[in-house]
């Protein structure tokens, strides 16, 4: 059944998963180019694996408020995608999309309009490493939290700690007219996924050193 | 003496004694858990992410667990002068952040954490005095050891004392 051991398959995993976050994320960022209908300038996505303990401090204070928008991952591959933003980059997202600028709490049309946003991205994302491994892979729809970072963080924390004590994520930061985005990428396929991800890729697992 | 506030991270655990304050800073679906020895006034707090180290393959780290986290830091209070038989405890998180729309197993981990945690506490005899758990929002605790109160804080859901 499962023989991959978690501890040695670490290199492997961060590896493939940086791999395929920098294409998810190129590709969610031409779909958000094409919904405002104007050109957006993409930095280089950065990989970034932290140990669990600083998760929470990734948008400075764990208290910092910010916003997540969240997606289980159903198919052959099996697991969750968090989107998270500061309020700045999602007043600037609605912006863009709507034409209006958002007070300091979003309404509901506001909220709406960025679990949108998200879905898009989310399923640009998908649909490109979708494509590169030929496994099935779908999003459930949107689900969006605006509350403090710590505790949106946690979710994908939690979901790595299961198996690692390092998260890994894509930071990407794209430009807009004037106005900088900065958004967060968690991909989180579960083990066995993770498994079916390499085996599609041919990343050979198995190895000698099975203890 | 100046109180003094030391601050616990994900996965992690600190001891004081009065009157120092605990606080954990942003608890989602994670549980912070806080044991008290009224008399001696030593508090610990842990910040707990999964319920049982014995369901996890990778379980290295004994404070991501409710029950390894909960073990050490009875040890690590013990040490400080606190009496395993005065212990009560205070726990607050275990939220479900995002909507259950989705993979209900993984999101229902904060209840599973709150449960995992009332199951232990229970095993080793320790009361729950108070508890703030479960709900969709985020939480800011700080317990403070010299009169055993526990501040919670959030956004948007108020403020108070447990």
């Amino acid at each position: 059944m499962r023989n991959v051991d978690i501890n040695r398959l670490n290199e492997i995993y961060l590896d493939v998963l940086k791999e395929l976050g920098n294409i998810g994320a190129g590709n969610a960022i031409t779909a958000l180019s094409t919904m405002i209908g104007k050109k957006v300038d993409m930095k280089v996505p950065t990989v970034k694996i932290l140990e669990l303990v600083e998760v929470p401090d990734i948008f400075g204070s764990p208290d910092t408020v910010i916003v997540g928008i969240y997606f289980g991952l159903d198919g052959d591959v099996k697991g969750n995608i968090l989107f998270t933003l500061d309020l700045d980059s999602a007043s600037s997202l609605i912006w863009n999309l709507m034409g209006i600028e958002a007070k300091e709490e979003f309404d509901e049309l506001e909220k709406s309009a960025l679990e949108e946003i998200g879905n898009i991205m989310a399923g640009s994302y998908v649909a490109s490493l979708s494509t590169l491994t030929s496994l099935n892979m779908k999003i459930s729809p949107p689900a969006l939290s605006i509350d403090m970072a710590g505790a949106i963080l946690s979710v994908p924390a939690i979901q790595y700690g299961e198996f690692s004590d390092k998260i890994l994520f894509i930071e990407t930061q794209f430009v807009e007219g004037e106005r900088l985005i900065r958004g967060d990428f968690f991909l989180i396929p579960d083990i066995n996924s993770f498994d079916l991800i390499l085996k599609a890729l041919g990343v050979e697992v198995n190895g000698e050193q099975n203890s | 003496m100046e109180s003094k506030i030391l601050r616990v991270g994900m996965a992690d655990a600190k001891v004081t004694k009065s009157p120092g304050i605990l606080t954990t800073i942003g608890l989602g679906s994670c549980v912070g858990i806080v044991l008290y020895d009224p008399i001696a006034k030593v508090a610990g707090l842990v910040h707990i992410m999964l319920p049982y180290s014995n369901k996890i393959s990778d379980n290295s780290n004994k404070l991501k667990f409710a029950d390894t986290g909960i073990e050490i830091l009875i040890e690590e209070m013990l040490k400080e002068g606190a009496n395993p038989k005065r212990l009560i405890s205070k726990l607050a998180g275990g939220a479900q952040m995002f909507s259950s729309k989705i993979n209900s197993d993984i999101m229902n981990i904060g209840e599973r954490n709150v449960i995992a945690t009332k199951e232990v506490l229970k095993k080793l005899g320790i009361p729950i005095v108070a508890e703030d758990t479960g709900g969709n929002y985020g939480r800011t605790i700080e317990f403070y050891s010299e009169d055993g109160r526990l501040l919670v804080k959030t956004i948007g859901h108020g403020v108070k004392y447990i």
